[in-house]
């Protein structure tokens, strides 16, 4: 257990050294970071890259965004291998559709409850 | 002229003792640490939930929802954007990262409405984030049914 922990912990902190190393030495915004860190989760996922880190790590890849990105491309596979073409159109938001609705949903709550700025 | 230097010599000191280190090295001892540690925790989690009895797929879909509801509190709180400050990439680079920056400005916004402002603002940072990322995937999609065609397909 300890050391799934551990290397959960070495990868996603290594990942986010990488996202941090983008923010000091590039003119990237997050938003650039982040759309980049899906995309490129996707190109790796696609290319089988990606799945042998999140049996190594765990979380530690599945939790940075690149898993995100890996996620909808794992989803596309699987619809496509299941129902044929009409997959690409399904596979990636089905798959990744918990985090997507967890996501709106929890941020419209958040926002009637809290009042902005109260930092 | 002589009198200078001495003085030089001390503002060169301040200046030295006023910024720590090299800020770059901080950054990304920081971003390693607290991004790290949030995949630790996210794989205790995982480790719980399997526990708990549920598949792998099933076990990492709740950690997402799991991280995504604390961060979202925690960016009510105005906790989230403390520890950013720290944590530089390794709070934005995690899930966390992602509702982070759909809470904030979801809530920021709220004055200009719940429709027109929480509402789109939402998507602010999201919106790009799931438009490429599912025109990626869609793409993907595409290429493996176009390989598919030689037989690979199941």
């Amino acid at each position: 257990m300890l050391k799934e922990i551990l290397l959960a912990f070495l990868t996603g902190g290594c990942l986010c050294a990488v996202g941090q190393l983008l923010i000091d030495y590039t003119k990237l915004t997050p938003a650039r970071i982040l759309v980049a860190y899906v995309v490129a989760g996707v190109i790796l996922g696609g290319i089988g890259v990606y799945q042998p880190l999140i049996e190594l790590a765990g979380a530690g890849a599945t939790v940075p965004l690149t898993g995100f990105g890996a996620l909808l491309a794992r989803g596309v596979r699987k619809a496509v291998d299941d129902a044929g073409w009409i997959g690409i159109f399904s596979g990636g938001i089905s798959a990744a559709a918990s985090g997507l609705t967890a996501a709106i949903v929890f941020g419209v709550i958040v926002s009637l409850i809290f009042r902005p700025g109260s930092k | 002229m002589d009198k200078k230097l001495p003085d030089t010599g001390t503002y060169a000191q301040m200046v030295k003792k006023a910024s720590p280190g090299s800020p770059a090295g901080k950054n990304l001892f920081f971003a390693f640490l607290i991004g790290g540690g949030i995949c630790a925790i996210g794989e205790l989690l995982l480790l719980f939930y399997q526990r708990m009895g549920l598949t792998a797929d099933w076990a990492a879909a709740m950690v997402s929802v799991t991280l995504i509801g604390a961060s979202a509190l925690l960016t009510g709180l105005g906790v989230y954007d403390k520890i950013a400050k720290l944590g530089g990439a390794g709070t934005l680079v995690p899930i966390t990262g992602f509702a982070n920056a759909v809470v904030s400005p979801a809530l920021e916004f709220k004055s200009e409405g719940l429709i027109l402002g929480t509402g789109v603002k939402l998507f602010a940072i999201a919106g790009p984030v799931i438009v490429y990322g599912v025109t990626a995937s869609w793409c993907y999609g595409i290429i493996l049914c176009l390989i598919g065609q030689g037989g690979m397909q199941g």
